[in-house]
């Protein structure tokens, strides 16, 4: 992290002087436009966010609607040949996923073969127990992953985490995009940007693909309300999808079957793409507390007569736990080896690999298995060696609760700041869809940037912004036909 | 369209009316007390607090009495129910649970309204509380412009018959009121104050020109309750309320190729207005038939509840 110059998506590795090879019309842009120009822009976009209504929420803040994520106007940028690469590496690793997940709730091959121990599968918070008595319909589980993906060189990519449960945040692919379209719309005259508006169409497409009926699925969006913090995304899919957006309270279940309450009687809901946790689906499997599940909704999962997307116990494979185990997991189901690697992590319930992360803790990052939000956390680089010596003790104590990673140089992006064009560290989230007829990747994602100079934190909660992400055409294809001379 | 997001239309509407109804009510009540001397002043605003039906809540809150704190309590009170504040709060956490069903015109103009009154903590002296309630029915009033630009469908008639079945009521209780609460012991029926209260009420219902329209010589108390009523050309009017109930009834089971048992009651209650005229209506006494018609109101407001599964 600390030292050397971290890998420009624009610049690459050198001086900063010629761009990246495909890339230069990027860096004509940049150099042209007048900075003033730039923030007048970046103000535009803003405020067309807010009007909107595009904004998060922070639990516990009086006026929490008011809040918007802010938005880079300077994309990132990635070149065809990297993305087929990149959504090579996606598409296996979300098919081993689905392979994985169907096999832990099943016959348990991979736990009988010994390539992950019993324990942290069966022995997992995510393990869902309910799951193992049915199976989704096509036999899909994770239908919409959000994989994170950080960048350290030209051809380093490495898997920090995958997102199987409820990923959000592709409100922000698309809305980043318009506002791009609208404020420059010189770029994409200038480089052959794929576009990614069909994404709300891929996804309507794919959960009509997993309806366990026949004919035309009624396919509903639901959220646990307009008080939730993502409430803006799920209003802005169902729309884009032409779906009813529903809460708990809209469905009911009745002999197995769901129905959904309209001004003109029941209609019989086939999919039901949630944006609530597993714990509060169904009152009767689950938290007994919720009010924002249906009563009876696993028992029509478990009877084939709903789809749930994601699928309940999909947690399984995004467990920090298990996410060390991800290579071999890869390996196993698809018989090839994995195109994406994994951060470089060391299970410290391996006495070699605890052995190495106790004498080298202060280079390392120690995570606690199942913790999440930077709880029992260790950031080696940062901490005081009083810290390093409490955690190396606890760490002893209770070697197998705990995994550690390098910390990375991420790559950086220039990025519009107070003080002028600046490097800021970035990460990636692609949105990987997988339906009855295979995986589908839109050519783009989220771009998320630390807006702090050399932070390293991207998330919007702890002030994260948001950047357009590109991904440019195949140049032999002449995707730009009036453009071209 | 999903029962809950008409739920949530149909109280917008409901709320929205009632806000306005509330806020010309002071508004009508603090020009009325301008007037007259304190006792009345008094009298005018205890018979402020039972039109909406305040009267023992606000003993119950424990609120002392006087014209500033009904004031207080019609307008900003979060213990009240039906104060313009609480009012608006509500039709806006409907609407926004069912943003996405609304034009952002339609949201903007309630949202408006409840920002110029979530930070207020007093409402001021007479003028101060006049100018409020004149900057709220001017949002109001927009709100119900953006309502007539919407698209005629299911939500737009929703937020209608919510305000629809909330201004008969809401003229009903008016009504009631001034005949059989508001004349004050040893004032002459027809007296000065009398007139005075009378155009009060007109205004309420923001029909004071229009009266004078429709028929001619000095008011009449049952000229007043024929006008508000019986006649179609006055919006307010019971009758028209019970028009425009059927009328968008009607309007749904175009959609939908069915009736159902609000469709039959709201036709009943208009055949029985239209079939009676003022005289019978003094004579069975007009407090027994307006309690009829509230009681009336509120069964088919069940009815659309049950008929559109508000659940």
């Amino acid at each position: 992290m600390a030292g050397a110059r971290a890998f420009d998506e624009l610049w690459g590795a050198g001086s900063g002087k010629a761009p990246r090879p495909g890339f230069e019309p990027l860096a004509a842009w940049l150099n042209d436009l007048p900075i003033a120009e730039l923030g007048r822009r970046q103000q535009a976009a803003e405020a067309a966010f807010r009007s909107l209504g595009i904004t998060f929420a922070v639990y516990g803040e009086e006026q929490a609607a008011e809040r918007i994520i802010p938005f880079d106007i300077i994309p990132r940028i990635f070149s065809h040949a990297e993305w087929t690469r990149l959504s090579e590496g996606l598409e296996q690793r979300v098919r081993a996923i689905n392979l994985f997940i169907h096999d832990v709730y099943g016959d348990r091959r991979i736990i009988a073969d010994g390539i992950v121990p019993a324990d942290i599968v069966l022995g997992n918070a995510q393990f869902c127990i309910p799951c193992c008595a049915g199976r989704p319909p096509h036999d899909v589980y994770a239908h919409i992953c959000g994989i994170d993906l950080v960048r350290t060189g030209p051809d380093q990519f490495w898997v920090l985490e995958d997102n199987a449960r409820t990923p959000s945040g592709v409100s922000y692919m698309l809305e980043n995009r318009e506002a791009m379209l609208r404020l420059c719309p010189e770029l994409f005259d200038a480089l052959p940007v794929e576009p990614v508006d069909s994404y709300p169409e891929l996804l309507r497409e794919t959960l009509q693909s997993v309806s366990p009926g026949r004919g035309d699925a009624c396919c509903v969006l639901m959220t646990p309300g307009h008080y939730n913090s993502a409430f803006y995304e799920h209003s802005f899919l169902a729309d884009n999808m032409g779906i009813e957006l529903v809460e708990g309270t809209d469905l009911e279940v009745d002999d197995d079957i769901v129905w959904m309450r309209t001004i003109q009687g029941r209609v019989r809901v086939d999919v039901i793409y949630r944006r609530i946790d597993d714990a509060f689906l169904d009152p009767l499997v689950f938290r007994p507390d919720s009010a924002l599940g249906v009563p009876g909704l696993m028992a029509a999962w478990l009877a084939g007569n709903v789809a749930l997307v994601n699928a309940p116990g999909t947690g399984i494979a995004d467990d920090k736990a298990i996410y060390s185990y991800m290579p071999e997991i890869v390996r196993y189901y698809t018989g090839e080896e994995p195109r994406l690697p994994n951060v470089e992590t060391f299970r410290c319930r391996e006495p070699k690999a605890l052995q190495h992360v106790l004498a080298n803790l202060d280079k390392l990052v120690v995570k606690l298995v199942d913790g999440s939000g930077g709880y029992g956390m260790l950031v080696g680089p940062a901490a005081s060696k009083k810290e390093l010596e409490t955690f190396g003790a606890a760490l002893k104590a209770a070697p197998e609760r705990y995994i550690a990673q390098p910390t990375l140089a991420l790559s950086t992006v220039p990025t519009f700041t107070e003080s002028g064009i600046a490097p800021r560290h970035v990460d990636f989230r692609p949105f990987v869809l997988t339906g009855a007829n295979g995986v589908k990747i839109v050519p783009g994602g989220l771009t998320r940037v630390a807006l702090q100079e050399g932070s390293l934190v991207v998330n919007s909660s702890q002030g994260g912004g948001t950047k357009d992400s590109f991904v440019l055409a195949d140049p032999g294809s002449g995707p730009n036909p009036d453009g071209d001379s | 369209m999903l029962s809950r997001t008409a739920a949530n239309l149909y109280w917008t509407g409901r709320y929205m009316e009632r806000a306005e109804f509330t806020s010309r009510l002071v508004e009508a009540t603090i020009r009325l007390t301008s007037l007259g001397d304190h006792a009345e002043g008094d009298q005018a605003w205890k018979s402020a607090l039972s039109v909406v039906g305040a009267g023992r809540a606000f003993a119950a809150a424990g609120e002392s009495f006087s014209p500033a704190s009904v004031r207080r309590y019609l307008t900003l009170s979060e213990d009240n129910a039906t104060s313009i504040r609480a009012c608006l709060a509500r039709a806006r956490d409907n609407a926004r649970a069912a943003r996405t069903a609304l034009t952002v015109e339609v949201w903007e103009a309630i949202n408006r309204a409840w920002l110029i009154i979530r930070d207020r903590t007093k409402p001021g002296g007479a003028q101060a509380t006049l100018n409020l309630v004149e900057a709220l029915k001017a949002e109001i009033r927009g709100f119900e412009g953006a309502l007539a630009r919407m698209l005629r469908s299911e939500g737009c008639w929703f937020m209608h018959l919510g305000q629809v079945i909330e201004r008969g009521d809401n003229t009903a209780r008016l009504l009631d009121v001034k005949y059989y609460l508001l004349l004050p012991r040893g004032q002459e029926v027809g007296g000065a104050l009398d007139r005075d209260q009378w155009s009060t009420l007109l205004q309420i219902v923001s029909a004071k020109t229009a009266y004078r329209h429709l028929y001619s010589g000095p008011l009449r108390p049952w000229r007043v309750a024929d006008f508000l009523i019986f006649r179609a050309e006055m919006p307010r009017s019971l009758v028209s309320s019970a028009e425009e109930t059927v009328s968008l009834l009607s309007a749904f089971a175009a959609r939908t190729g069915r009736q159902g048992p609000a469709d039959r009651l709201a036709r009943k209650r208009l055949d029985r207005i239209q079939e009676s005229a003022i005289d019978a209506v003094v004579q069975k006494g007009l407090h027994e038939w307006l309690h009829d018609y509230i009681r009336e109101n509120g069964a088919i407001d069940n009815a659309i509840a049950r008929q559109f599964r508000f659940g």
